[in-house]
């Protein structure tokens, strides 16, 4: 008899990745989603550097520390946004275009199903970052090899956490025109006062408290904190590394969770 | 002969503002290809999505190889196969790859995996397109490549939505002939809808299905046999009068359906002699027929199946 069949731990991990696999082989032939997301940080970052930087000096900030320095984390978690969301968006086309619903009757469970979606989108989004973060000389960030291994792996938590939570919404969604509107009145505030654009002191208190209830706070926080492993002044007044990394996990978890069980409700 | 593959009992679902299924009783015996017919709206496609796992049954019961879906729906996934009306193929992965893909999901890999694909494929007439992306493939070719990524975990039975929608005379012609090459060489079981007379009149047994409930199930010639002799359909100028004109002269009971009657007779020939005699100014034009399932449809609901 042949062996069709893997062992146990293969079994389970098999449908995974091969869900991760086929993210992979898409992204790789369309190549303008790599434009999409990479081009817009990217220019966002050029404007934005060169516009405010003559009339915004981050507080804190040691002398010629440029404002194109300091939102340079913040453009490396919108790599991760925009591409996490560009990714999950694909699930919508796989319901619209029928694939979703033939993966759906499969003899796997719909939380395997998400795992491997987000692990898909979550790799994307972090190669993704990571050519953003090889742009960290330009920034005038001097990264060591140490400070870069960590924050790229806290780009891989990000960019998990965003994908599931891209996916929360996705997997309600039946029209990518819906999921824009969700991802104009969600994701981008959630991006914007994350302290990736502005910095939490000097802001008005109520302010201050949602910039705390934001999720996303913590990973640029605890980006800060990496690519400035070295110089911890630079990081500038944001939250400590291990907890900023502790509750990332923790919104990484409790959204991945949020979409398994929006998975397992949805009716296709 | 053993257990039906497909048990179906007191099956009823229900969206929030109607009924789409209404206590559907139905069973299939292994190696059947069973044919649920029905206009749009009937029920035909939440009868599907309930057999393909999708969605589970709200009340009743519907067992496939003895497994009830509403518990055990995970135990009955990897010996069904599932097509879509809407190809479920990534057109951007090749052929080969979206059966690999598929081959995966149900826990099959390596080498063994990719031969029995490419197999499939070959059995299927599709082996020379398989490293090709689904995208450059005809609407005929992507429903058997379709058919040949279902059919790479070697299904036991196989649920089809509409199977014929979109291919020309040809393509359908030879997607019917596959199938009947699955039941006869592989013993698959067969459940496909349809709202095509001629798609259903080739299967083994057809179900009628009408606003939610079978109103007919049997093998076609049965189903065909009950209507006696022939069906005479007349258009006149004005069918109602000419409705109780025909009533009172031959006494039989004529149906009006969209402005034509129909009239069942053992002699269809003499039937439109006679009533062309009898009505030279009522009569536009008579015609006479062997009964098709459309009039079996006609004479369960009042209705033409289709209105083509």
């Amino acid at each position: 008899m042949e062996r069709v069949r893997p062992k146990t731990i293969w079994r389970f991990l098999l449908p995974v990745a091969t869900l991760w696999w086929r993210e992979m082989v898409r992204f790789v032939r369309q190549r303008h989603r790599l434009l999409g997301t990479l081009g817009q940080p990217l220019l966002f970052w050029i404007l934005l550097g060169g516009g405010l930087g003559g009339s915004f000096r981050p507080p804190g900030g040691p002398e010629g520390f440029s404002y194109a320095e300091y939102v340079y984390p913040g453009m490396i978690a919108m790599v991760l946004l925009f591409t996490a969301v560009f990714a999950t968006i694909t699930i919508i086309d796989d319901r619209r275009e029928g694939f979703l619903q033939a993966v759906l009757v499969a003899p796997i469970s719909r939380s395997r199903i998400v795992c491997g979606q987000a692990l898909g989108c979550t790799t994307l989004a972090w190669l993704q970052g990571v050519l953003f973060l090889l742009l960290a000389p330009a920034a005038g960030v001097s990264l060591t090899p140490f400070a870069a291994v960590a924050s790229a792996a806290v780009m891989f938590l990000v960019a998990f956490a965003l994908t599931s939570l891209g996916l929360v919404i996705a997997w309600r969604m039946e029209t990518i025109q819906g999921f824009h509107a969700i991802m104009n009145l969600i994701l981008v505030p959630i991006w914007l006062l994350s302290g990736a654009f502005f910095p939490a002191s000097g802001v008005p208190v109520w302010l201050q408290w949602i910039m705390r209830l934001d999720p996303l706070t913590y990973g640029v926080a605890a980006l800060r904190r990496c690519l400035y492993l070295e110089n911890p002044v630079l990081a500038g007044e944001v939250p400590p590394l291990l907890p900023s990394l502790a509750l990332t996990l923790v919104f990484g978890v409790v959204a991945f969770v949020a979409a398994a069980a929006t998975a397992r409700r949805t009716a296709i | 002969m053993g257990n039906p593959v497909v048990e179906v009992e007191g099956l009823r679902y229900a969206y929030r503002d109607r009924e789409a299924l209404a206590g559907v009783t139905f069973a299939i015996p292994r190696r059947e290809i069973f044919a649920v017919l029905g206009p749009n709206g009937s029920g035909k496609t939440t009868l599907f999505k309930i057999l393909s796992t999708l969605v589970p049954p709200m009340s009743g019961s519907v067992c496939l190889f003895g497994h009830d879906l509403s518990r055990e729906a995970h135990r009955v996934r990897h010996h069904l196969g599932v097509v879509f009306q809407h190809p479920s193929l990534d057109r951007h992965l090749t052929v080969l790859e979206n059966l690999v893909h598929h081959g995966h999901l149900h826990g099959l890999w390596g080498s063994a995996l990719r031969r029995r694909a490419l197999a499939t494929l070959e059995w299927l007439g599709v082996g020379e397109r398989a490293r090709d992306r689904v995208g450059t493939l005809s609407g005929g070719l992507q429903r058997r490549a379709e058919l040949a990524k279902v059919l790479v975990h070697r299904p036991e039975l196989l649920v089809l939505d509409e199977p014929s929608t979109g291919l020309d005379p040809g393509a359908r012609r030879d997607f019917r002939a596959i199938l009947h090459r699955l039941r006869d060489e592989e013993q698959v079981t067969i459940l496909l809808t349809t709202h095509l007379i001629e798609e259903a009149e080739q299967c083994d047994r057809v179900g009628v299905l009408h606003e939610g409930q079978l109103v007919a199930v049997g093998d076609p010639e049965t189903l065909k046999a009950s209507v006696r002799g022939d069906v005479v359909v007349i258009h006149a100028a004005h069918p109602g009068v000419l409705q109780t004109k025909l009533r009172e002269r031959f006494g039989c009971e004529a149906v009006l359906v969209d402005g034509a009657l129909r009239v069942e007779h053992p002699s269809g020939p003499d039937f439109v002699r006679a009533v062309a005699e009898a009505f030279p100014d009522e009569v536009k034009s008579a015609a006479f027929g062997k009964p098709t399932l459309d009039d079996i449809f006609v004479r369960m609901t009042g209705r033409r199946l289709w209105n083509g």
